[in-house]
């Protein structure tokens, strides 16, 4: 549904080939595009405005790097300034004294309480020994689901009873944490709205009661336009130390982090992703930059191939290729392996410098392309899916008959397997061919 | 697995039973939060909000010209609206207010409020019916856009109709959201059909479907886990509960409910697009419109893929969710 930056500045690139310089009417082109492309990240239209003027001044005049063509340099330059607003320092925890309060709050169903049971497995991994306090007084089942996730991951949680005020959930939570020798107590609390101010008052109390070191603002990665109002009204009552970008596992491109930190200089502390409690990375400003751009991510192609791929059946089938025993059945099999990946062009779209295949692939599964190779290979004997060197005239003519497709169709696919025979030997024979090539000729560009 | 299995065993679905009187319900297994005063459909105009912003950009007196409509673009932008959906309804904006002969920011304001009403009723929003009985109600969305919740509302308010219901706790992946809905079940004095944490959550529609045939119930309300719509596996598996159920009762489930939560951004499109492929969804709840959001992102998914926006939830309050009324949220995105 979205077109990438990437393939947005594609066109204007084609206008701007051959100059030397970017002059300021196509700039306006290209910063308008850019802009779009913020906006549809969810990036707030005020930080927008500023961060589109920024580029614009920097990109003004701006001699062409040899090897970059416009539009891949002003890419370069949206890059390097989204880099440079997102990042900064890293983040670290500041847990020294013993114990230490890491208090998470936000707004409902951000993921507080799931972050709260990932951070303490990450805290125990660096040789702290954490508390969980489960001050979500209020949702049903909330206390039950930290009690839960801390009998999973074998970390104590300090609860009481129903009807116990969340300031003294905290407080006793806190005495609980002194006399265990805990290193970082992590306190839960309900979530909430930021113009509410009952509820933003009993944070207050509590912070007032526990003094958190660390404040943790968890932030769905989805949240729209309206993240950087949230923020600042958290930020404004409660002394927050850092976000936390949680379901970065979606496919949302995080434009909220943007805002966020443009709006209130707080640094991104982690990033969750899964639901599995290990699912806790440290921020990487370069990555979120990159996806905001839309501009393919490599590592969650990698991470979605590795979630729905049959890892036994995949090493078979490189083995085979190694060896140069790829068959058409092999093939065949793959197919299905991609398919269950799910839409094709959202896939081929996470690869770096593929966004305009990405088009290219989704139409040919959309046109029925795929199907008919499917059927192709469905109508082959077995042996000749083994040994597509005897497919001579007679059985062309019957599979294509046999696949509705023609002789034409049949003649095609098995040419191009023998090119990626030829591809995969020179692979395995070290000599890296072009990325994406074999599939893109596949689907018959 | 994610979930830890408990030693105790299935309990077996539960007797359906009459709504019970205030003083034989259960100890209270949650507190009540400070309550905040709700009004008209639930929504409350807040000073910084849309209208504000039109009402200067749009000034009663003045002219519109075409430096107005750039900047009611932004304000619609920055209610979520999102680029594409925007541009195509302020342009409409603009031809309706020539055609008219419109001179004035509030002409302008008028035919602003007319395209985008028009939009919201032409998809249907704000229409539920129930239908004959048994309903089977199939309630799906991302992580933490208030599924449970919602399920708990439209429980309460269909009750109040005198519908008798059952809620069916298929999801059984997230540790404790088998006791959220268990708790609701509870407060509401409605069977919560349920199997052990863990358990397949096609098995627990069935079951649901056959408590609704069986116990003649009007409707039956299914929870399921909340998933992120390019997580392919999670979406089969949305997928088959589907199956389950209609090939046990065809036509069934007759609503599907996508739960979007009003803070979302521009990924509330791919949420639809991916759970309308999947698991053909009816409508759409608008989530946590209590706050500053507009919800503005379900504008565009009701025009866009023309999907009804049909509740709105407004508050943690049991009865904070109402039909959705397009000339309200109109009215509403307007307020000062």
């Amino acid at each position: 549904m979205f077109e990438s930056l990437s393939s947005r500045l594609q066109g204007i690139t084609e206008r701007l080939r051959g100059k030397a310089r970017i002059t300021e009417a196509d700039l306006d082109v290209a910063l308008r595009e850019i802009r779009l492309a913020l906006l549809e990240a969810d990036v707030n239209f005020k930080v927008v405005k500023d961060f589109v003027a920024r580029v614009r001044e920097r990109a003004l005049g701006t001699d062409l790097l040899t090897g970059l063509n416009p539009g891949q340099q002003i890419v370069k330059i949206v890059h390097e300034e989204l880099v440079e607003v997102l990042g900064g320092a890293r983040h670290h925890l500041a847990l020294a004294a013993k114990p230490s309060v890491l208090m998470m709050v936000g707004l409902q169903g951000s993921g507080k309480t799931t972050t709260a049971a990932k951070l303490a497995v990450r805290l125990r991994k660096d040789g702290k020994k954490p508390l969980l306090v489960a001050a979500d007084v209020y949702r049903p089942a909330a206390v039950d689901q930290l009690v839960q996730l801390g009998d999973q991951i074998g970390v104590e949680v300090h609860t009481r009873p129903v009807g116990t005020p969340a300031l003294e959930v905290a407080r006793s939570g806190l005495e609980v944490a002194r006399h265990r020798g805990v290193d970082v107590m992590i306190l839960d609390t309900a979530g909430r709205l930021h113009v509410d101010d009952a509820m933003m008052d009993e944070l207050v109390r509590i912070v007032g009661s526990v003094t958190p070191a660390e404040t943790l603002l968890v932030v769905d990665a989805m949240t729209g336009q309206e993240a950087v109002r949230v923020a600042e009204a958290f930020h404004a009552k409660l002394p927050v130390t850092g976000l936390v970008l949680t379901k970065m596992d979606g496919d949302a491109r995080g434009g909220a982090a943007l805002s966020i930190r443009a709006a209130t200089g707080l640094p991104i502390a982690f990033l969750g992703t899964g639901e599995r409690t290990d699912g806790l990375e440290a921020f990487h400003p370069d990555r979120l930059a990159q996806r905001i751009l839309g501009m393919g991510d490599i590592l969650s192609f990698v991470e979605r191939v590795q979630e729905n791929v049959d890892q036994g059946e995949a090493e078979q089938a490189a083995q085979r290729m190694m060896e140069n025993r790829f068959t058409l059945e092999d093939f065949r099999s793959q197919l299905n392996q991609i398919k269950k990946m799910g839409p094709i062009g959202q896939l081929v779209g996470m690869i770096p410098g593929a966004g305009q295949m990405a088009g290219a692939a989704q139409q040919a599964v959309d046109s029925g392309q795929m199907r008919r190779i499917e059927a192709i290979i469905d109508s082959m004997t077995p042996e000749e899916r083994r040994r597509p060197d005897i497919i001579k005239a007679s059985r062309r003519r019957r599979i294509a008959l046999g696949s509705g497709t023609s002789t034409a169709e049949v003649n095609r696919l098995l040419k191009q397997f023998v090119e990626m025979q030829r591809m995969m030997k020179m692979i395995s024979g070290g000599k890296m061919p072009r990325i994406g090539g074999g599939l893109g000729a596949l689907l018959g560009r | 697995m994610f979930w830890r299995r408990r030693d105790e065993p299935p309990e077996a679905p539960a007797a359906p039973e009459a709504p019970q009187s205030p003083d034989a319900l259960p100890e209270p297994t949650t507190v009540a939060r400070p309550r905040r005063e709700p009004s008209g459909m639930g929504l409350r105009a807040r000073p910084s909000g849309l209208g504000a912003r039109l009402r200067t950009i749009l000034g009663a007196g003045s002219a519109a010209t075409e430096a107005t409509w750039d900047e009611v673009e932004e304000a619609l932008i920055g209610a979520d609206v999102g680029a594409e959906t925007t541009l195509e309804l302020v342009d409409a904006a603009r031809t309706r207010f020539r055609a008219e002969g419109g001179r004035s920011g509030d002409d302008a304001r008028r035919a602003l409020a007319t395209e985008l009403r028009d939009r919201l009723v032409r998809v249907g929003s704000g229409q539920f019916e129930l239908g004959d009985a048994p309903s089977v109600i199939l309630f799906v969305g991302v992580n933490g856009t208030g599924k449970t919740t919602s399920i708990a509302k439209l429980a309460h308010r269909l009750q109040a109709e005198g519908r008798t219901l059952a809620l069916a706790a298929a999801d059984t992946f997230r540790a404790a959201a088998v006791e959220q809905l268990r708790i609701w079940g509870e407060q509401l004095g409605v069977a919560v059909i349920a199997q052990r944490a863990g358990a397949d959550p096609g098995a627990v529609a069935f079951d649901a479907v056959v408590a609704a045939e069986s116990r003649k119930l009007d409707a039956v309300l299914v929870d399921t886990a909340g998933r992120l719509q390019n997580k392919q596996q999670l979406m089969d598996e949305l997928a088959k509960i589907r199956r389950v159920i209609e090939r046990r009762l065809p036509d069934q489930p007759r609503h599907v409910l996508l739960v979007l939560d009003a803070t979302t951004g521009q990924n509330g499109l791919m949420q639809a697009e991916a759970f309308s492929r999947e698991a053909g969804v009816t409508g759409i709840i608008l989530t946590k419109l209590d706050g500053t959001a507009k919800g503005g992102v379900a504008l565009a998914v009701a025009d866009r893929l023309e999907v009804p926006i049909l509740f709105v939830g407004v508050g943690e309050e049991i009865d904070a969710f109402a039909p959705f009324e397009p000339e309200a949220y109109v009215e509403w995105l307007f307020a000062e």
